[in-house]
């Protein structure tokens, strides 16, 4: 049981009545001003930049240890998972590095003829680069939208646009830069669409987060879903943000006009991730501007 | 005379809270213990934790409502404002949506407070309850959710729900924490 601490009527004194209406005034004032905010940011997502990424520089030594702390407890898990699982896995992976070899030697064949193709036509691509690796040090856990903040920043030449790779896929990309930290769009939000394609036959598509970890893929086509369960997501390249033919998801349930695909990516799971350039700055540049966070 | 006499809890660990001759609580703690701990709970996204989906409870929010509700009239009515200010921070909702939605919030637990002012744990928790639903709805809505994503805060409002008494917990645990006497008077 609570009781009051009997502040509401202040009884006569003139004094103690303002003040009580004062505090009233500056909370439908507070009301008031978040309702601006509100609007403000909503029309320009880049309004508050600023002072989110001071305060996430600011707190960014926390989140560093803390992402050694994850990195170290998920694979303590995993090692533990291992002893339970480890004979049946040690046959499939056997198997799988087998064909793998197989593939690798017909991977290599196709690098030279493709090298010589280029030199025919050519073709200069410049490699892909990273900029620099970094963690990630923390993520929106508590809102629909997912950002995660990365532990580089404007310091170690990070900058707009740029794209954020795990070792096993595509994450997402550089949204804001602070001085220390930056701000990333993780694939999985609402407002991130990737132009993908079937890695198989090229299907174009795009690939829009759910905000729950899981990605809808529209079909740039309308007509039969030519997409099938297992089928591998990759970059198009198209928009130029992303790179072409980089991992991203595989389709795990089919829609009428597309599909729902996993991450191949756990940004949760990796210790560190790699920062690419933009694939095309200027095409680029024009296709950020129009995400608001 | 012994002085045993005098300070029953002079052997053993000083209690929360209660007076003990020459000290006093210190006012810096007193005051600013329950505003650190609102903040250290809008800090979660700071968890060595990178979410698939909202999977946290808002623990700034739940943090405010149950101070609020246990200690009436501690925080002033527009404490909304710049707790929600350091929320929007960190949280990746739309710069003041938490401005807006604490405000209000802190406007609507003051309002409570006089109709009700005699009330049970279970009926602070139910009403903890309900205004973090539609805290966690309104905050989707406004970070521009599609129908898909609004499916997606079930799990957290269940255990937002569930989370609440613990939180209860916390807070009167600081509530005494922030009264010991270690002032000399």
């Amino acid at each position: 049981m609570v009781s009051t601490p009997g502040n509401r009527r202040p009884g006569h004194s003139r004094r103690a009545q303002y003040n009580t209406f004062f505090n009233y005034l500056l909370a439908v004032g507070g009301l008031g001003i978040g309702a601006v905010l509100l609007l403000v940011s909503l029309d320009n997502g880049a309004a508050f930049a600023g002072a989110r990424s001071a305060a996430n520089s600011a707190t960014a030594p926390v989140g560093v240890a803390g992402a050694e702390a994850r990195h170290e407890s998920t694979s303590w898990f995993a090692t533990l998972a291992g002893y339970f699982t480890r004979g049946s896995r040690v046959a499939s992976l056997e198997r799988e590095v087998a064909e793998a070899r197989v593939r690798l030697a017909e991977q290599a064949a196709l690098r030279h003829e493709n090298e010589r193709l280029k030199a025919l036509l050519q073709l200069s691509e410049s490699e892909s680069k990273p900029v620099a690796y970094g963690r990630l040090i923390g993520s929106t856990s508590s809102s629909t939208r997912r950002f995660a903040t990365l532990s580089l920043g404007a310091t170690k030449g990070i900058t707009v646009g740029m794209t954020i790779r795990a070792p096993l896929g595509l994450v997402g990309r550089v949204l804001e830069v602070g001085h220390n930290t930056s701000r990333v769009l993780l694939i999985t939000d609402t407002e991130s669409t990737v132009p993908v394609r079937r890695a198989s036959d090229g299907v174009q598509a795009y690939a829009t987060g759910q905000g729950d970890g899981t990605l809808r893929i529209r079909l740039a086509a309308t007509g039969i879903n030519p997409l099938r369960k297992g089928d591998a997501i990759v970059t198009s390249g198209s928009g130029g943000l992303y790179r072409p033919n980089e991992a991203v998801a595989v389709v795990v349930s089919l829609l009428p006009d597309g599909a729902i695909a996993r991450p191949l990516s756990d940004p949760g799971m990796t210790e560190y991730v790699a920062i690419e350039r933009a694939f095309d700055e200027v095409a680029a540049k024009a296709s950020t501007e129009v995400v608001a966070p | 005379m012994p002085s045993s006499l005098a300070n029953p809890n002079s052997g053993g660990l000083p209690r929360f809270g209660q007076p003990r001759i020459n000290r006093a609580p210190s006012k810096i703690l007193a005051i600013s213990a329950p505003w650190l701990l609102v903040m250290l709970g809008s800090l979660s996204p700071l968890w060595p934790i990178i979410a698939s989906g909202p999977v946290i409870p808002p623990l700034g929010f739940l943090l405010l409502v149950i101070w609020q509700q246990l200690r009436p009239g501690l925080f002033p009515v527009w404490a909304g404002l710049p707790l929600g200010l350091f929320d929007d921070l960190f949280s990746g909702q739309p710069f003041g949506s938490a401005v807006m939605l604490w405000s209000a919030s802190m406007i609507l637990l003051d309002l409570f407070e006089a109709r009700f002012p005699w009330r049970s744990v279970v009926f602070n928790w139910l009403v903890a309850s309900c205004l973090t639903l539609v805290y966690l709805v309104c905050a989707a809505w406004l970070a521009g959710a599609n129908h898909t994503a609004f499916a997606v805060i079930w799990p957290q409002v269940l255990l937002s729900i569930l989370v609440c008494p613990i939180l209860a917990q916390l807070v009167s645990m600081t509530d005494r924490f922030r009264l010991i006497p270690i002032r000399k008077r």
